[in-house]
């Protein structure tokens, strides 16, 4: 059925629509000039908000690690539970929340597509079996290559092409759709209960370095012509005087950018400390910030925290250890046969905690201190610094310098001397609010057909009961928090999927990965050549280890461009 | 006569290929429906490979065949494979965790003349008779 | 005469879930399989001598053959009718099924457990208290130089366990026997014990008292006892250090652990010294899972409910408590008035008292195998072999998925659980209206 939402007020940045009254026509799920009113249903959008359904760049949804912080924690959901409906399955929410839950809970936030951040190689086919069970929007997942044998192998022997080749093939092999790096050498060294502590640390037995691992993978991306840049976590993360690692990273592949981007730091709040340790920690956002608005190569997201109880969780093991070391709660380790690792730990943080208050103060710095709002994307890498459903109190945190003076209230008092934050009067308008929320993410992640509202785009629509025309976003943020927690309308491929926060159909949506060019007969080569070393490292065999597409529920596959077979 | 030891149930390779070859058979029966006893506590009981015994606990009793020795046995301890015999006289009590304890039970043994070891079917109403 | 042969497939018989078998047909049969062990042998052999074809319904004379439809429309009834049906088994089945199986337990607000309940329910209880420090078989092999099994005899339950994950692999940075030593700690002298470069018998019903004096000994603080466990206290202290000098250690334990005195809080104590010992050394533990897919059970369930096992739908959302959710504890109790049984054999496993609690209700069960609990049961429907006559994904103990392939075609009109508990779950929303 085609759809007509009349008279809403329409924030479109990408086509630079700016709060404008008018309408959007639907049919066969994307956007488009116009409809036939007889035939369409009409949605009376009056004094409401309209935007493109968001897009989360980076949330751990789905896979064994996120799956490990979910068994690991049955108290975190025992209080938190939905009730089989006539269009919902039952589950369960807390900071990890059960598959079902988690795809109705975007929806009725407004958010139509996310992006499962890190997959181990060989465990990504129960990836993909939880995002299949993850309803309504659309999803991907990055593949874990940073600590890869393979990988390790080829670059230090300088075998780019050949480094291109194999992460081709995994991407397609797998059903992946970025390459993801964390601590890069430091994971492989926690092999032994090691990690690295800078980029130009030897990783031990593979005689490489970070800065090469991360270089190296680069020029494969670019190679490879892949949508989105390498998406890093960095070395050192969560220590104090990291931020010296962060601008290390950022400056080592400045020389192998383009036109667009070439690496995206990701949850940068956890990369941004300044001191020696915990009781001299400071906010090092300035000096990214500074870095960031002179450079064009790099993108982040904010890894904001929330002040609640949530859970840990990443590839970055020995990362994990130390949170359980300085919290005492329970701790997840996965180690991962000659490619990643990963670990959990359940942790609060507290607004009258020094470093924890400190670390929210960042968050928020990097996102005002940084000019550009296309630069920095809102996250809480979900769930490390606090569960997705809380997105709409970052909102309104970076809409409304109200909003953060009340917080700033409660926090720790040296923290307030200390931080920036207060200093800070920038309010985000709200156009610059949708770019980090949906067009940004979408840019950068090659998604076109996303992140806007012009005719061609998927008709991926959020709309929000609350008339921006007359609703100061500063004083008045608390109204825009209520409205962006249960949209009025969320509607995935031209159907409307939520109601004032009660889900109206079932609907699934797509799996994106990326479809190799590379001809057939190269992967034969690439293959044979694996074999030998892929039956001496692992413990399953070779043929077992891709992923057929009819394993995906709703396939689809995107195609790249690469100097290397076209 | 009688002693009394701590019951082990566990694998064994007949039980393990009675999954998949079928639990009806005499060959299952004779592998299953036995109880491996350390050489000393057999000669306190004075009974040999084949003998017949009688294993009971707190929850029931059941009917055994003493079993040839492969894997040892230490004094005071017996081991059963798993299997629908020995579960007569496993207590289905979990406390509160779900499972029942189906090792290190104390149970008594003694040598009995008349005996049926039970046939497989049946043995649900066996504690009827 | 023609032989296929089909690489890679996976043995669908215990947690080791080896995928490197080779399988020979030859007229439509299986003739012959390599790198199996006499477990996977003798199923893919024999796996067709005990199995039904047909399905069967208990009537007032007795046993009678019945179509599908009408097998399938009995079930049905059998779960609407009932006001609080317990969905048990789920080990030897694909995930595929087992999220079938989930819906279903929603749409009729039963209870589902898998057997973990029975197995290592304790040790997930143990986690969710603790932790884990695991990893997957590959770092074993690539990197471990001590390698304990206890409570476990996996020369007996996990036949290829020691060959292709352990202590008979080559590994990257492992490359001989010599590189490695074996440790078994059990309460007699099995047959893996006898390979084991140290072996350390101990009394039963005594792990949670040696975990504890090794963790004393870790902190360098003195064992106040001449023994503990049945071991001399230089005994514990020369295994304490084994353990710490080691570069990479592991712990595989079984169900010596969580059936004893104490389950849950045996593998307590043993998560807590492998914890310990992470600050000394790097060290891991990981349980042998003892069905092929039991460890899937335990994924699927834990992504769709939030909870591993015995979990019940009875108010419309998932709730877990073992001890009051889970299967033996329910039937003890008399709670439930049905079940529906799959790939599984409870009145073979469970205690007396919970088999004849669960006989005495109706009960459906599917089930290749003409077992106990199938011939039992008041619906019995036959069904294929997963890994054999249909396709399916299992996760290894490692909780690596895998996928199981078909090898042959099942006898003719005998179904997939997938298929037959689809088409019961569609039966029953046709009755609900």
């Amino acid at each position: 059925m085609d759809l007509l939402i009349i008279n809403g007020v329409v924030y479109d940045p990408i086509n630079s629509v700016n709060g404008e009254r008018m309408d959007i026509a639907v049919h066969n799920g994307k956007i488009v000039g116009h409809v036939n009113d007889s035939e369409a249903k009409v949605i009376d959008a009056s004094n409401m908000l309209i935007m493109s359904g968001g897009v989360d760049i980076h949330s751990h949804i789905a896979g064994p690690k996120v799956n490990a912080g979910r068994l690991l924690r049955p108290e975190d959901h025992v209080n938190d539970f939905e009730v089989k409906g006539p269009f919902i399955r039952s589950g369960v929410g807390g900071s990890v929340p059960s598959t079902f839950t988690t795809g109705y809970r975007y929806a009725r936030m407004g958010y139509t597509t996310v992006m499962e951040p890190a997959t181990p190689p060989i465990k990504t086919r129960h990836t993909h079996d939880e995002l299949n069970d993850t309803p309504i929007i659309d999803k991907a997942c990055y593949i874990l290559f940073g600590n890869n044998w393979f990988v390790l192998e080829y670059l230090k022997d300088n075998r780019v092409e050949d480094c291109a080749e194999y992460v081709s093939w995994i991407l397609d092999a797998l059903k992946g759709y970025a390459v993801k790096v964390v601590n890069p050498g430091g994971v492989e060294a926690w092999g032994w209960g090691e990690n690295v502590r800078g980029i130009d640390d030897v990783v031990p037995n593979f005689g490489i370095t970070p800065r090469e691992i991360i270089r190296g993978l680069c020029k494969v991306n670019t190679l490879l012509g892949l949508p989105h840049s390498v998406h890093l976590h960095t070395n050192n993360l969560g220590r104090p005087g990291n931020y010296q690692t962060t601008l290390d990273t950022m400056r080592c592949v400045e020389d192998l950018a383009d036109v667009d981007p070439i690496l995206h730091i990701t949850h940068c709040q956890f990369s941004s400390f300044k001191g020696d340790d915990w009781t001299n920690l400071t906010s090092a956002a300035p000096e990214i910030s500074d870095y960031v608005n002179k450079h064009s190569h790099v993108t982040l997201d904010m890894g904001q925290i929330i002040f609640t109880e949530t859970t840990t969780m990443t590839a970055d093991g020995p990362h994990e250890y130390m949170i359980h070391g300085i919290s005492g709660n329970k701790w997840v380790n996965l180690d991962i046969e000659a490619e990643t690792g990963g670990g959990v730990v359940p942790y609060t943080y507290k607004p009258k905690s020094y470093v924890n208050a400190t670390q929210w103060t960042i968050g928020l710095e990097l996102a005002l201190m940084i000019d550009d709002p296309w630069k920095i994307m809102l996250s809480t890498d979900h769930p490390n610094a606090g569960p997705f459903v809380e997105y709409p109190s970052i909102m309104s945190w970076l809409i409304s310098k109200y909003a953060r003076q009340k917080s700033l209230e409660k926090v720790n008092k040296k923290t307030l001397r200390r931080s920036h934050l207060s200093d800070l009067d920038r309010e985000l308008s709200l156009s610059e609010l949708i770019v980090m929320t949906r067009c940004s993410p979408s840019k950068a992640l090659g998604l076109d057909k996303k992140g806007h509202l012009g005719v061609g785009a998927d008709a991926d629509i959020a709309i929000f009961d609350i008339d921006p025309m007359r609703v100061d976003t500063s004083k008045e943020y608390l109204k825009y928090d209520r409205a962006f927690r249960r949209a009025a309308y969320t509607i995935k491929d031209g159907i409307v999927v939520a109601r004032n926060g009660e889900i109206t159909t079932r609907h699934t949506g797509k799996t994106l990965w990326i479809k190799s060019g590379f001809p057939q007969e190269a992967f034969g080569s690439l293959i044979n050549e694996l074999r030998e070393r892929f039956e001496r490292y692992y413990t399953i065999q070779l043929d077992n280890y891709p992923i057929d597409e009819s394993c995906l529920t709703n396939s689809k596959p995107v195609f790249t461009q690469s100097s290397l077979w076209s | 006569m009688s002693i009394e030891v701590i019951l082990i149930t566990g694998r064994s390779t007949s039980q393990g290929l009675g999954l998949e070859l079928g639990k009806h058979s005499e060959k299952y029966k004779r592998g299953v429906a036995s109880c491996e006893l350390n050489v000393d506590d057999m000669r306190d009981l004075a009974i040999e490979t084949d003998d017949l015994v009688k294993v009971s606990s707190e929850c029931g009793s059941v009917v055994l065949r003493v079993a040839e020795l492969e894997q040892e046995v230490p004094r005071g301890v017996a081991f059963v494979p798993n299997g629908p015999w020995v579960n007569l006289i496993i207590c289905s009590d979990t406390s509160g965790t779900g499972m029942p304890r189906y090792k290190g039970i104390r149970v008594k043994i003694h040598p009995i003349e008349d005996g049926i070891v039970g046939d497989v079917s049946s043995l649900v109403e066996a504690e009827d008779e | 005469m023609t032989f296929n042969v089909t690489n890679d497939i996976a043995c669908p018989f215990c947690g080791c879930l080896c995928d490197d078998l080779k399988v020979i047909i030859s007229d439509g049969k299986i003739v012959d399989v390599k790198n199996a062990c006499i477990y996977g042998l003798t199923k893919f052999l024999n796996y067709s001598l005990e199995r039904s074809v047909t399905p069967v319904v208990q009537g007032d004379n007795g046993k009678v053959e019945v179509d599908l439809e009408t097998a399938v429309d009995k079930s049905a009834r059998i779960l609407i009718d009932a006001k609080y049906p317990l969905l048990y088994g789920w080990s030897c089945t694909s995930c595929e099924a087992q999220r079938v199986g989930l819906e279903l337990a929603e749409e009729i607000g039963g209870v589902i457990d898998n057997t973990t309940s029975v197995c290592h329910g304790p040790s997930i209880e143990a986690l969710q208290e603790i932790g884990e420090s695991t990893c997957t078989l590959g770092e074993v092999k690539s990197r471990a130089d001590l390698i304990i099994y206890w409570g476990s005899n996996p020369l007996q339950s996990h036949m290829r366990h020691l060959s292709r994950y352990t202590i008979g692999t080559e590994g990257r940075f492992r490359k001989t026997r010599d590189d490695r030593t074996m440790v078994v700690i059990d309460v007699r002298n099995t047959y893996s014990a006898r390979v084991a470069d140290y072996f350390y018998q101990i009394e039963p019903n005594s792990d949670y008292e040696l975990m504890s004096a090794l963790r004393v000994a870790l902190r360098d603080q003195e064992i106040e006892q001449d023994e503990v466990a049945g071991l001399k206290k230089d005994e514990i202290y020369d295994l304490a250090d084994m353990m710490i000098s080691c570069d990479f250690g592991i712990v595989f334990f079984g169900l010596g652990l969580t059936m004893s005195l104490g389950a849950n809080r045996n593998v307590d104590a043993a998560l807590s010294l492998i914890r310990d010992l992470n600050k000394r050394t790097k060290f891991l533990i990981m349980p042998m899972r003892g069905h092929f897919n039991v460890a899937g059970a335990d994924v699927v369930f834990t992504w769709q409910t939030g909870y591993p096992f015995a979990v019940d739908f009875s108010r419309g959302y998932p709730r877990y408590n073992p001890g009051d959710t889970s299967a033996v504890d329910i039937l003890l109790r008399g709670e439930s008035d049905a079940s529906l049984i799959v790939a599984s054999d409870p009145v073979a496993t469970f205690p007396v008292e919970a088999s004849k609690r669960l006989l005495s209700n109706p009960l459906i069960c599917i089930d290749p195998h003409r077992s106990l609990t199938a011939k039992a049961a008041t619906v019995a429907i036959p069904s294929n072999f997963v890994g054999i006559e249909c396709t399916g994904t299992a996760y290894r103990m490692d909780t690596i998925p895998l996928p199981l392939k078909k090898v042959i075609e099942p006898p003719e009109g005998c179904l997939s659980d997938v298929q037959l508990l689809e088409m019961i779950l569609r039966r029953v929303r046709e009755l609900k209206g």
